[in-house]
């Protein structure tokens, strides 16, 4: 590999496939070993259905509870305007919806470049407070791992990448985009292996919160 | 053609033989200057030089190629300025162009490079079956495209590799690789070599590059792919007409589609102007006149390396190469044979924990107190 | 001799986890938010409290055992160890200041059940030998006496010879096929005698037949509170021979909170199978009562009063209207704390930290948030429905010297029936 063109291409081409490859492996991986440890049957005698109250919490735990929202405003707020904003670039920029397209067949329409620009912009505001909390907050800092600081250094470099190869900030073009793709592709092989598994887990872990309250007529 | 010494007679000395007039000569000059990217006060400099400057003598060599490249730049319209270019040098030997053949071609050839030792050009079009490929895949006068080329390299000023093949191993380089060919720059390491990719390039390129040698007696400024910065130093997205609606989300999704009729971005159609660098979208093709984007298709990328390989041609950039649904079912399955693994080992831990639990006594309990 | 030792304590982290414990573990984000659900963090300010940590040794079992990942970190020798002496230090964490209230439950983004593991996680504790000295002794008097105090039946004998005495009404003892079997919890007979005499006379107003048995009369449940099923099973199998014997088709779960997840929810499968009889706590029963038209009552508590849902009864078993309904029924000026049912606060006493003496200075502070709520609605009474909750509210109340008296909610409905018409008949004759 001599220049940017060929670094693009081995990123897009053998390397994307090897990150997917590793990918489909632990994420399959890890919701085998999720799902094949079943539960314990449960013999108390259920107030209410599981299935239900399972799939309200699923949706209903991605807005916090007034009390909650009081408590710790700029964890609610910062973690809505990341999130919200990350996945408007990734589901909702035109280049990543030809992405899965290429891979998965699956199309969905997008939005005007400005307006995901402005997202990313305020993802990458939103990400740098976030890690700010991180190592201010006393929780936050007693409870986070290396683990919390690589993954955020990912998440970062994947919008950064993103921006910069967008707004043309780095040049050549290729080079820029191949970081893009590379930054993307580790945080496709980490996935699996760490906390950005709660992409898939937390609406499991949702579930079954939801069913066991609901089972006890609490709907969590 | 003959081959024959470097002239004695100027540039401009010759270019008045031939009956270009003053004017006509500055109007080059100018448009030389500006094509690349010097300002107009350049221009009576570049006159200056070009008037005292010696025709170089200039070896052409063809290998694995289509005469794409050579059409180009012989086939521009009218009589252009380029077309007069020719006659700024000593062409002493061009196997389609020359009239002369066999073995006295190959004379000539020799004899160009003995007489003008350590001055001549070598352009080259088409690539080269390395030195590891059968030689006989391509040959000229019983003679391996390699040998030609490392010897007719040997003692020249500078190698002008034009058109993405010479540039960059282009179509005969496209997977598998038949002939395991390659590129001038991946064989010639000791010389000066300057790309001029493009399939084929834009002719003003070619004479630009040969009228900024004879200018300033050096090579133009190059990029990390050795191509001239004056004409590879932008993207074709970057200085596209279309760019305003690819920054307001306005694409065609098909070739027929109102997007299409009205002219927006081509992205989704494939169009690989974000990563490719060539002046097409200035310079334009056949005297101004368009260029591929402008008629409605969307760019190729024709002017980078491994441009065949780089994904399918209506694949936007975007789109990874070569990574198959049936790859990552594949890779789940395996993911979920693994995951299965884990889960047995650690339910058959947990069974045994069950199964071999001690239960809790008081006795136990009171030892702790 | 057996002793309880690390490799036991690590077995019983093994056989505890499941698909939802492994669900939570993978999806926690390290966000803290868990840590503003927890009355322990937040009076304390001191981070350990955050509940997700207080659950690390089991996480660290999970993915050592349950992982691809902790396999390879295992193989590389990155995957860090439980040890006897990370559990020592984790004994505070797990029993001390946690009350298992599962606010942390409600609140956490990535919908981790924390109060599930913490139960889960003491499991672990008892069998390594890590469970505080007053939980220890609770299970050990809970299992040789029958109560957690050490209370014996004669005990509750004098009582119900009290009340009968003083209502004039008989308490059913040992009564085969009668509709309900009543429980009560060792605190109820000692600190709270109102409460049976209470449920004597509403059922008495209401016809409805039940029985105390003599073979077991305790509720609560000690093996749920240190966490450990072999205790926990003995304790329900009691109450499930005495209802069997008495040919009951329903129990009832006092004025207590934890002694009714214990029984309701918990106790089948500790036991393994289902109960030939159903369970409901007094409140449950009360508002079915009421519901029905069966009770009769007669003037309103005109003081300002305010309600605090035991966790275990509101936000652990879905008992939150029925409560409200009988409030009204007796009280005019009734005002919900801000933040309630579900989402209430925890006196801070529950989940075995009010039977924990060396978690006094917690619990205390735990009780901060609670009082925070109270001042904040300024009830002249508090109504509650769990005699731990209710010592806790008392004994918090005197210390930060709020006058603010705390009353059982049964005994309130009691003050306020209708005498019966038997009654009138006897004012007649007079």
């Amino acid at each position: 590999m001599n220049g940017s063109m060929e670094f693009l291409l081995w990123v897009k081409g053998p390397l994307f496939t090897i990150a997917m490859v590793i990918f489909a492996i632990g994420l399959l991986a890890r919701l085998l070993e999720i799902f094949l440890l079943g539960r314990a049957p449960n013999y108390a005698e259920a107030r209410a259905g599981e299935w239900l109250p399972g799939l309200r919490t699923m949706i209903a735990r991605t807005v916090a509870d007034p009390g909650t929202f009081k408590r710790a405003p700029f964890n609610v707020v910062v973690g809505w305007l990341w999130h919200i904003g990350f996945l408007i670039a990734l589901l909702l920029f035109i280049p990543h919806i030809e992405l899965f397209k290429g891979v998965l067949g699956l199309y969905w329409p997008g939005l005007p470049n400005p307006i995901v620009d402005l997202a990313t912009g305020v993802t990458l505001v939103a990400l740098v407070a976030t890690l700010v909390h991180r190592m201010t907050h006393p929780v936050k800092r007693r409870i986070s791992t290396t683990e919390d600081y690589l993954v955020w250094t990912v998440v970062f470099m994947v919008v950064l990448t993103g921006y910069l190869a967008y707004h043309r900030l780095v040049e050549p073009y290729p080079l820029a985009l191949g970081m893009h793709i590379l930054s993307a592709e580790l945080l496709l092989v980490l996935l699996p292996f760490t906390k950005l598994t709660h992409i898939f887990t937390a609406f499991i872990a949702r579930w079954y919160n939801g069913a066991a309250f609901g089972r006890k007529g609490v709907q969590s | 053609m003959a081959a024959r010494e470097t002239p004695d007679k100027t540039l401009g000395e010759s270019l008045r033989d031939i009956g270009l007039s003053r004017r006509g000569f500055l109007k080059f000059c100018a448009a030389t200057a500006s094509m690349m990217a010097l300002p107009p006060s350049m221009a009576p400099a570049i006159a200056a030089a070009l008037e005292q400057a010696r025709r170089p003598s200039v070896i052409w060599l063809s290998f694995q190629e289509c005469t794409g490249c050579t059409e180009s730049l012989t086939r521009s319209h009218s009589p252009s300025v380029e077309e007069l270019i020719f006659d700024f040098i000593s062409l002493d030997y061009h196997h389609t162009l020359q009239a002369a053949a066999g073995e006295a071609a190959e004379a000539a050839r020799l004899q160009a490079m003995e007489a003008n030792r350590g001055e001549y050009l070598v352009i080259v079009d088409g690539s080269i079956p390395g030195p590891d490929a059968n030689p006989g895949f391509s040959t000229v006068a019983g003679h391996s495209n390699y040998d030609i080329l490392m010897e007719t390299v040997e003692h020249a000023a500078a190698v002008i590799a034009v058109g993405t093949c010479a540039a960059f191993g282009g179509l005969p380089q496209a997977k598998p690789n038949p002939t395991g060919a390659m590129s001038v720059m991946d064989l010639v390491k000791d010389k000066p070599v300057i790309n001029v990719s493009g399939c084929p390039p834009i002719p003003m390129v070619i004479t630009g590059v040969l009228a900024h040698y004879l200018t300033f007696g050096r090579l133009p400024e190059l990029d990390a792919y050795h191509r001239p910065m004056a004409f590879y130093g932008q993207s074709i997205h970057d200085r596209c007409y279309r760019r305003p609606f690819y920054d307001k989300g306005l694409f065609a999704d098909s070739f027929d589609d109102e997007g299409a009729k009205l002219g927006w971005c081509l992205y989704r159609l494939g169009c690989k102007g974000p990563t490719t660098f060539n002046a097409c979208a200035t310079m334009r093709w056949n005297a101004g006149t368009s260029w591929p984007i402008e008629s409605g298709h969307p760019c190729l990328g024709c002017s980078e390396p491994s441009f065949w390989d780089g994904g399918g041609f209506y694949e936007p950039v975007s789109v990874p190469i070569g990574t198959s649904t049936t790859t990552l079912l594949e890779a789940a399955a395996v993911g979920a044979v693994a995951g299965a693994g884990i889960a047995t080992v650690a339910r058959k831990g947990k069974k045994d924990a069950v199964k071999t639990r001690q239960p809790v006594t008081i006795e136990e309990l009171e030892q702790k107190l | 001799m057996t002793e309880l030792t690390l490799e036991r304590g690590l077995a019983a982290f093994r056989a505890e986890i499941d698909a939802p414990t492994a669900a939570f573990f993978s999806s926690c984000v390290h966000c803290g938010i868990c840590a503003q659900s927890c009355p322990f963090y937040l009076e304390t300010g001191d981070p350990k409290y955050t509940p997700i940590l207080k659950l690390e040794p089991l996480r660290l079992v999970w993915e050592a055992e349950f992982t691809l990942w902790g396999k390879i970190k295992g193989l590389l020798g990155l995957q860090q160890k439980v040890t006897d002496a990370m559990l020592a230090e984790w004994e505070e964490l797990l029993y001390d200041s946690c009350s298992m209230c599962g606010r942390c439950s409600m609140v956490c983004p990535v919908g981790n059940d924390l109060a599930y593991m913490i139960r889960k996680s003491r499991e672990g504790m008892v069998q390594a030998g890590h469970a505080p000295e007053g939980l220890i002794n609770a299970s050990i008097r809970a299992i040789t006496t029958g109560s957690p105090m050490g209370l014996q039946w004669k005990t509750l004998a004098v009582q119900i010879k009290h009340v009968e005495a003083s209502t004039g009404l008989e308490i059913p003892v040992d009564k085969q096929g009668a509709e309900y079997m009543v429980l009560m919890s060792s605190m109820e007979i000692i600190n709270f005698p109102e409460y049976l005499e209470a449920i004597t006379k509403i059922f008495d107003h209401a016809g409805v037949t039940w029985t105390l048995s003599t073979e077991c009369f305790e509720a609560t449940n000690a093996g749920i509170q240190i966490g450990n099923k072999d205790i926990a099973a003995q304790l329900v199998e009691r109450v499930v021979a005495a209802a069997e014997t008495l040919k009951v088709p329903k129990v009832i779960s006092p004025e207590c909170g934890h002694a009714f997840t214990a029984i309701r929810w918990e106790g089948p499968n500790l036991i393994g199978r289902p109960y030939p009889f159903r369970v409901f706590h007094i409140v449950e029963v009360l508002e079915e009562l009421r519901a029905a038209g069966r009770l009769q009552t007669e003037g309103k508590e005109s003081d300002r009063l305010s309600m605090h849902d035991p966790c275990n009864l509101a936000r652990k078993s879905g008992v939150i209207q029925q409560q409200r309904n009988l409030i009204d029924l007796v009280a005019e000026d009734f005002v919900d704390l801000k933040e309630h049912g579900k989402f209430q606060w925890c006196c801070g006493a529950g989940g075995g930290v009010s039977s924990n003496e060396r978690a006094e200075e917690l619990k205390m502070a735990a009780f901060k948030r609670k009082k925070a709520q109270i001042e904040e609605v300024a009830p002249e009474r508090m109504v509650t429905m769990c005699a731990t909750c209710r010592t806790q509210l008392e004994e918090g109340l005197e210390t930060f010297n709020m006058e603010i008296p705390v009353i059982g909610l049964t005994e309130m409905i009691a003050e306020h029936l209708v005498e019966k018409p038997r009654a009138a008949e006897d004012d007649a004759e007079a």
